[in-house]
């Protein structure tokens, strides 16, 4: 089963000037799958990720993800199928500094309100106790170190049982410990979970390992 | 509680210094305008009640004092004529016919009621003491009906005056500058230099000085047997209008219609009323120019604010939430800012204006208070805590709309 389809994804940058940055790309990616988006730096990949991710809506081409077609909707319909479609996990994790872990993990879920408040904060205690950092629930998020911080970012793009994980260099700002922590929750995520997971990441070990790996040249997809 | 809510909340919580200072600058512009609209409000009432009790809402006189042409001017009109130092004809201010005018003005369904009388400047003497006065010749019964004298009466009753056509009631002010007491005998003495001897019967006070210090209140027939004149003289037809607003629409009327000048009581008080609109222009400007400040104020925090919160804007919006649900974050905290900055604006300026109605004040000759009057009206409280809203929700509404259009990618790309 396909969760994104992208047909011809095509974009340019008109500022300093005019530069094709993607170039007519088609990607498909299968329920499950785990897969790595590499190549060298400044070839488009983190452009191309933010045109799946429905925030970039300045490109031609198609996009469908979940079997909705998401090009042309506006800005509001896109928030809302953001919220309920995919999860994010940043190269910096962007915990709400304010909030506990707990509430950090909730709000997605407050904002989709699929479910009552207590039953979103009993599965956001789940999604924490699943990445081993159900201790510091209670705690400022800020308080943590940065691997837990990037779990703990991990469980709150997990709250709303997404149909896609997008992260962008997700290891990028980790040791080698973390780096591999979090590589095998998304290995753990795909396989039990059948979670399915884009990762832009320069980590050749890492993307080693995942499913599937699609590497980038110059705006194309050449593998 | 809705999400935007609880996220507004928390940022404010947790940046209490920052949020307190916010709130501060609007609670001090409330509380000044509370203060100062109260106490000028206050004043302006007072000093338009005085007008309103102590003088007619319409008062029908000679005035020989008018501009006239001079005799050059009438016998050539197209010529130039300067005539130098005219001088006013020695007319009798007598208002001819003023009873048939009353009669006529009383028909009038507006008119409450019409006092026509005569006045005189007199001196008053009492042993050796000799002061410059009024004195108003009236019906006293037609003259309470006008100015509500029985209530005004400190020492006599007004039927004193009846039935002692040699007596007089006296302005307080008047009597304690001559010492005299009610019973006590005064000798009255008029421009043209007769003399007579009236009793005191009785005191008012209307609370003005400009009344109070040189005013007395006689029998018609008394005053014209003072002044020498003949049954039919009278100078003054006063009067009081069932709504005093109309005053300044009618009196132009009379005028053409009896051909004596007639002056409404904004007119015969201006340099008093002029004193409201000052007071208004006061407590108005400093009161916007404080909430301005307070506005400023809240949109320089709200601002860093979201300078500070760039990435969470950033994150909040990948994760779904739209435009202007973010929006909607930074103008609750404004709003919250606002509404709790103008509540304890409007305490502030209660207490202040209780402070000021309790300290004392002695408004000396002129005005009889004891204390400074301040309005305690809910009007000001509302329009006070509106104003303080609206300056907040218009100080937030532009950070909050660069927060909504925040572009994640920009911030989000690693
Ligand atoms: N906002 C932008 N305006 C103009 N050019 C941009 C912008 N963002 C990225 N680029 C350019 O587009 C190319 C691809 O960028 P990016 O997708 O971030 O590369 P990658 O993530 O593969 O390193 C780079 O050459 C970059 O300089
Ligand atoms: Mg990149």
């Amino acid at each position: 089963m396909q969760v994104l389809k992208a047909h011809k994804v095509t974009k340019y940058f008109y500022e300093p000037e005019k530069f094709q940055v993607l170039k007519a790309i088609d990607l498909s990616v299968s329920k499950g799958e785990f897969l790595s988006l590499v190549g060298k730096s400044g070839c488009g990949k983190s452009t191309l990720l933010y045109v799946l991710s429905t925030m970039d809506t300045d490109y031609e081409g198609e996009l469908e993800i979940a079997g909705q077609r998401l090009t042309g909707k506006d800005q509001n319909q896109l928030s809302k199928f953001r919220n309920a479609h995919i999860g994010f996990v940043f190269q910096f994790h962007y915990l709400l500094p304010e909030f506990s872990v707990l509430q950090n993990v909730m709000i997605p879920a407050l904002k989709l309100a699929r479910y009552s408040p207590h039953e979103i904060e009993e599965r956001a205690y789940e999604k924490l106790t699943m990445l081993g950092v159900q201790e510091q629930a209670l705690k400022p998020s800020n308080k943590l170190s940065g691997g837990q911080q990037q779990r703990v970012a991990i469980a709150r793009a997990l709250i709303n049982d997404p149909d896609i994980i997008m992260g962008d260099e997700p290891t990028g700002n980790l040791d080698s410990y973390n780096t591999h922590v979090v590589f095998d929750i998304f290995n753990e995520l795909t396989q039990r979970y059948k979670q399915t997971i884009i990762a832009v990441t320069h980590d050749e070990e890492f993307a080693k390992k995942s499913d599937r790996i699609v590497e980038m040249s110059d705006g194309k997809i050449v593998s | 509680m809705s999400l935007p809510f609880t996220i507004a909340r928390t940022h404010l919580v947790s940046k209490p210094k920052q949020t307190i200072v916010a709130m501060l600058g609007v609670t001090f512009g409330i509380g000044m305008f509370i203060a100062m609209v109260s106490l000028m409000t206050g004043l302006n009432d007072m000093t338009e009640d005085l007008a309103m009790t102590s003088s007619p809402d319409i008062r029908i006189y000679h005035d020989i004092t008018a501009d006239r042409s001079s005799l050059a001017e009438q016998v050539n009109p197209q010529g130039i004529n300067i005539v130098y130092h005219t001088k006013p004809k020695n007319e009798s201010q007598k208002v001819h016919n003023a009873l048939k005018i009353a009669e006529m003005i009383r028909k009038n369904p507006e008119v409450r009621g019409v006092s026509p009388q005569l006045t005189s400047q007199v001196f008053y003497n009492y042993g050796p003491v000799q002061l410059n006065g009024t004195i108003a010749g009236v019906d006293i019964v037609e003259e309470d009906r006008l100015f509500d004298i029985k209530a005004k009466m400190r020492e006599g009753r007004i039927e004193d005056l009846i039935v002692n056509p040699e007596g007089i009631i006296m302005g307080k002010g008047l009597a304690k500058k001559l010492n005299a007491k009610t019973g006590d005998r005064v000798v009255i003495t008029t421009p043209q230099g007769f003399t007579m001897t009236l009793k005191v019967v009785g005191l008012f006070q209307m609370g003005v000085g400009t009344i109070d210090n040189v005013k007395s209140y006689a029998n018609i027939s008394m005053v014209q047997n003072i002044l020498q004149r003949d049954k039919s003289y009278l100078t003054d037809v006063n009067i009081k209008l069932k709504d005093f607003h109309l005053a300044k629409a009618m009196a132009p009327q009379l005028q053409k219609t009896f051909g004596y000048k007639s002056e409404d009581w904004e007119t015969a008080n201006a340099t008093m009323l002029l004193g409201v609109i000052i007071r208004n222009i006061l407590t108005y400007s400093v009161s916007i120019t404080l909430l301005i400040v307070a506005g400023f104020g809240i949109y320089n925090i709200l601002n860093m604010t979201i300078m500070n919160k760039m990435k969470d804007i950033a994150i909040l919006k990948a994760m779904g939430f739209s435009g202007s649900d973010v929006r909607k974050i930074f103008m609750i905290q404004s709003l919250i800012i606002g509404l709790i900055g103008s509540l304890a604006g409007l305490a502030i300026g209660f207490l202040l204006s209780s402070l000021i109605v309790r300290a004392p004040f002695d408004g000396g000759d002129v005005i009889s208070i004891d204390h400074l009057p301040v309005n305690f009206k809910a009007k000001y409280y509302i329009v006070g805590i509106v104003f303080g809203i609206v300056t907040t929700a218009i100080a937030g509404y532009m950070p909050s709309r660069k927060a909504a259009n925040v572009d994640p990618i920009e911030i989000l790309r690693g």
